[in-house]
């Protein structure tokens, strides 16, 4: 068990978004979170990025416990996240955006950056070599000088998966990392998601919409509606659930 | 035809990541710096070398260090010239009260000091942001100014408040002319420039633009805010006050606080806009835009009243200058957000193909 | 009353009052923020162009009603231009590019001005004397001015005005609408073009106004300019888009500044006016970055 969501309320003033929600994942697996809209999904992933802190539960990730934690004490420990609207940056090219994900390993200081020959040189070639391997992983070879802001978004998409690799993170969190593709982007992503998963052997935690995607691809399924969890099984027994079709199906209760 | 790099291949990733991965460029900067070092010192003649060049250099050096915080962080500051005030005044001191420090350890710790001051007011950059920021660096400028104006010591309790800055000796030889004042700032801001270009092309440069264009997604991959903005705000200042000493000890040859008003700040903020933001050759193409334009001006004016037989006032000159860099700015901005650096950069590309159209 | 109450209270007026000067300035920045979401740094040259304009025609003869009017036309131009020229070219671009696009305009106003009317200063008069109010210094002993005391009740007039406008009318509700999203206020059917059209122009009246209050206190000089830049920590203090924003703003770094010189300024050598209203506002900031009454702004990832 590499993570473990227990009781976890979330509130924004008066709204609540998520409502003692408890849930566990396995390391090496993949585990969807889905959902109408409005369900919380996305809350949850912040939440387990330290983005937003709960109000009520704690999070338990490889041993640590913990309720308040920051963003980028999350990415140290090998948390690493992509976004619903792309967080690229924009004045970037593709290289620099996937080099800043190694920016948690790099351990040079800045005089020793502004004299370049020396430790800082080699770092910064060592850690060029591991970012040029993800770019040949997600085949963007032919994009790497691009400012990001040129790109589509389908290759910016593929770009932040980049980025969120470069930092070989333990647990990768995806929020709608499928969005706005057609089916043959949609089938790469899919087929690059899997492989980190393999490959790597990275926990993944992803929101999706695509039923058809998260049937294929995840090992387990989370599903929320109005901040409540309603089921948590494999992608069959979530599919047969009667609570969970009334949910998309908009049925009142 | 010229400029094309069939042949050059880059096969490892040092050859890839150098400042000049084309064999051209590197020649021609090579020559540059031979024509700079070497041919102007000896054929300039006083009036370019020291009312232009030095300038030139001096100011491209503290657009270097806007640069660094305005273009590359995105932390827009309108206190660039309080921090030369910093760096002038605190160089003349350390010269003065600690003789044996020597000139360049002395100018390293004016610098070091200004750094001090630009933390101090980039606190407040933790919590504002934009414009908001901006208003808050006029408070640095304003500040700084009457602290150096009413504390004595930084003038050394002189009566007129202005002091005379004392001559440059390295290892017993004196740079008193023109012509070695002009290579002494040559040195040093080329050094400064390469440190400058490496830091932004390392992990601190990318930590820099991570927070300019997205902060909050900056934080959450990792990057620490306080320290990354910070820490631009200290070597921006640095910068500053490095060309701030350079300034009194190489151009003006005096310490005066009213050299270091805010016009001074808009004028730097204006050569990195012209000269482009993000961008060390900006820096120094704005600096030269600036610093020789007025030049160009008042010679162009001076044909036209030839010609005319109209005299050209000195006031009508000044607000005409006033006019065109306004325009200009909004000129830049609207055509051209990426200055000078940008043009500079497509033509490049355009020599690329030359003789072929495309 | 004890003589250091009658001072305090003197200076404390003065203050309040001054306040209300920079506010008059201040409500030019915040119409057009208001409007268009552009922190026109012009504003201060609009302001001396505006005086300049005006002193010129008068000292030239010209009746003063005709003088007024005329000035008011080449504001209202001088608006519409800069909207044209500047900012639709601008449109889509990040607030700090038209920031900087303003600065640049400020250069070009400061150098045109000077041009077209020389560069002497002027004197104003409006007919109402900088003395003090007779009742007031008779009754009390307290020392008022006429003249502030006319100012500030003129930008009272013009914040109510203002306010009224922009919280009834069905432009005012145009102009918060394009403000607030300039897509959506398009999909409405609102005329972007005509909106901004008009906004430039009442910042324009408003800048004369200011122009003239200013001007007869300071006299009509290049240093008018710098006046715009005192009313920045007054939107700092009162948040960047609120109408009462700018008078409250504005009483605060007034009364504080004046304050501060008085009783605080002696012992540090005097001079502090020229940052302490800068001081003041960046602390505020720091407790609230958006300013009293400005609009918090949630950064969604």
């Amino acid at each position: 068990m590499i993570l473990s969501v227990e009781n976890v309320s979330l509130a924004f003033g008066g709204v609540k978004a998520l409502r003692e929600v408890s849930f566990d994942v396995k390391e090496h697996e993949i585990r969807a979170i889905i959902g109408p809209n409005g369900a919380g999904k996305s809350s949850m992933l912040n939440v387990l990025n330290g983005v937003y802190h709960p109000q009520q539960g704690t999070i338990r990730f490889q041993e640590k416990t913990f309720k308040d934690m920051d963003p980028h004490e999350a990415a140290a420990l090998g948390i690493a996240r992509t976004f619903q609207n792309i967080a690229l940056f924009k004045g970037m090219t593709v290289l620099d955006n996937i080099m800043t994900g190694r920016n948690l390993k790099m351990r040079c200081n800045f005089v020793q950056q502004a004299f370049w020959a020396g430790p800082a040189r080699r770092e910064e070639l060592a850690h060029r070599r591991a970012v040029e391997e993800i770019i040949d992983f997600l085949e963007i070879q032919h994009i790497r000088r691009t400012p990001v802001g040129r790109l589509p978004y389908g290759l910016q998409k593929r770009v932040e998966l980049g980025r969120a690799l470069a930092a070989e993170p333990r647990m990768l969190l995806l929020d709608e990392p499928m969005a706005g593709m057609n089916l043959e982007e949609k089938q790469d992503m899919c087929r690059f998601v899997l492989d980190v998963n393999e490959q790597f052997g990275t926990t993944i935690v992803l929101i999706e919409h695509d039923m058809g995607v998260v049937m294929d691809i995840s090992d387990r399924v989370v599903v929320l509606d109005y901040g409540k969890k309603i089921a948590d099984g494999t992608p069959d027994e979530v599919r047969n659930d009667q609570k969970v079709i009334d949910a998309y199906l908009g049925v009142t209760h | 035809m010229l400029y094309r790099e069939a042949g050059q291949f880059k096969s490892t990733y040092a050859e890839d990541q150098r400042i000049f991965p084309i064999r051209q460029d590197r020649i021609a900067f090579w020559l540059l710096m031979l024509v700079a070092f070497v041919a102007v010192p000896l054929v300039g003649n006083q009036y370019w070398l020291g009312a232009m060049l030095t300038p030139f250099l001096i100011f491209a050096l503290a657009a270097l260090g806007l640069n660094i915080l305005t273009g590359y962080a995105g932390q827009l500051s309108l206190g660039t010239a309080a921090f030369m005030a910093v760096g002038a005044f605190m160089a003349y001191n350390f010269v003065l009260r600690m003789p044996w420090l020597g000139i360049i350890p002395s100018f390293i710790l004016a610098g070091l000091c200004a750094a001090a001051v630009g933390i101090v007011f980039g606190l407040p950059s933790l919590r504002i942001k934009g414009f908001y920021l901006a208003v808050a660096t006029l408070a640095c400028q304003f500040f700084v100014l009457w602290a150096l104006q009413r504390f004595g010591w930084f003038t050394n309790y002189s009566s007129s408040g202005v002091v005379t800055a004392q001559n440059i000796v390295i290892l017993g030889v004196p740079f008193d002319t023109p012509a070695r004042k002009y290579v002494f700032t040559l040195a040093v801001v080329a050094v400064m420039a390469l440190l400058a270009k490496n830091l932004m092309r390392s992990e601190t440069g990318r930590a820099f633009m991570a927070v300019r264009d997205m902060d909050v997604a900056a934080s959450v991959i990792g990057i620490p805010m306080m320290k990354t903005k910070l820490l631009a705000f200290a070597i921006s200042s640095f910068y500053c006050g490095v060309a701030g000493a350079l300034h009194a000890f190489c151009y003006l040859g005096t310490v005066e606080p009213e050299a270091y008003s805010l016009d001074l700040s808009f004028r730097i903020l204006f050569m990195i806009i012209i000269g482009g933001v993000g961008s060390i050759l900006g820096a120094f193409l704005g600096s030269a835009f600036i610093t020789l334009f007025p030049i160009f001006l008042s010679i162009a004016s001076g044909w036209v009243s030839h010609l005319s037989g109209v005299e050209i006032s000195h006031a009508t000159i000044s607000n005409l200058e006033l006019i065109i860099f306004g325009g200009l700015i909004i000129f830049f901005l609207i055509v051209e957000p990426n200055g000078l650096a940008r043009l500079w950069q497509i033509a490049k590309e355009k020599l690329r193909l030359w003789p072929f159209p495309h | 009353m004890p003589i250091e109450v009658v001072f305090f209270i003197e200076v404390l007026a003065g203050g309040l009052l001054a306040g209300v000067m920079y506010a008059l300035v201040a409500l030019g920045f915040v119409l057009i923020y208001k409007a268009s979401g552009v922190f026109n740094f012009a504003q201060g040259a609009m302001v001396f162009f505006a005086a300049l304009t005006f002193v010129s025609l008068v000292e030239r003869g010209w009746n003063f009603w005709l003088a007024l009017l005329v000035t008011l036309a080449v504001m209202v131009v001088l608006g519409l231009a800069t909207e044209r020229v500047v900012l639709r070219p601008l449109v889509n671009q990040a607030q700090i590019t038209l920031f900087m696009a303003t600065i640049g305009l400020t250069f070009v106003l400061e150098g045109l001005s000077q041009l077209i009317w020389g560069s002497q200063p002027h004197g104003l008069e409006l007919g109402i004397p900088d003395v003090p109010m007779e009742w007031l210094s008779q009754k009390w002993n307290i020392n008022i001015s006429q003249f502030d005391l006319f100012a500030a009740f003129i930008a009272g007039m013009l914040v109510a005005v203002l306010a009224v406008f922009f919280q009834r009318t069905r432009i005012g509700r145009a102009l918060r609408a394009v403000a607030d999203d300039h897509q959506a206020a398009l999909a409405v059917g609102i005329p972007l073009q005509h909106i901004w059209a008009i906004v430039w122009a009442v910042a324009g009246f408003v800048a004369l106004v200011a122009g003239l209050m200013w001007g007869v206190r300071n006299g009509v000089q290049f240093a008018l300019t710098f006046v715009a830049l005192k009313a920045l920590p007054v939107l700092l203090i009162g948040g960047f888009e609120s109408i009462p924003g700018a008078i409250i703003g504005g009483l605060i770094i007034g009364a504080t500044e004046k304050l501060a010189e008085v009783y605080v300024g002696p012992y540090v050598g005097g001079g502090i006016e020229s940052w302490f209203a800068y001081v003041v506002a960046l602390l505020f900031l720091l407790v609230r970055p958006e300013g009293l009454f400005g609009e918090k702004h949630i950064d969604r990832v």
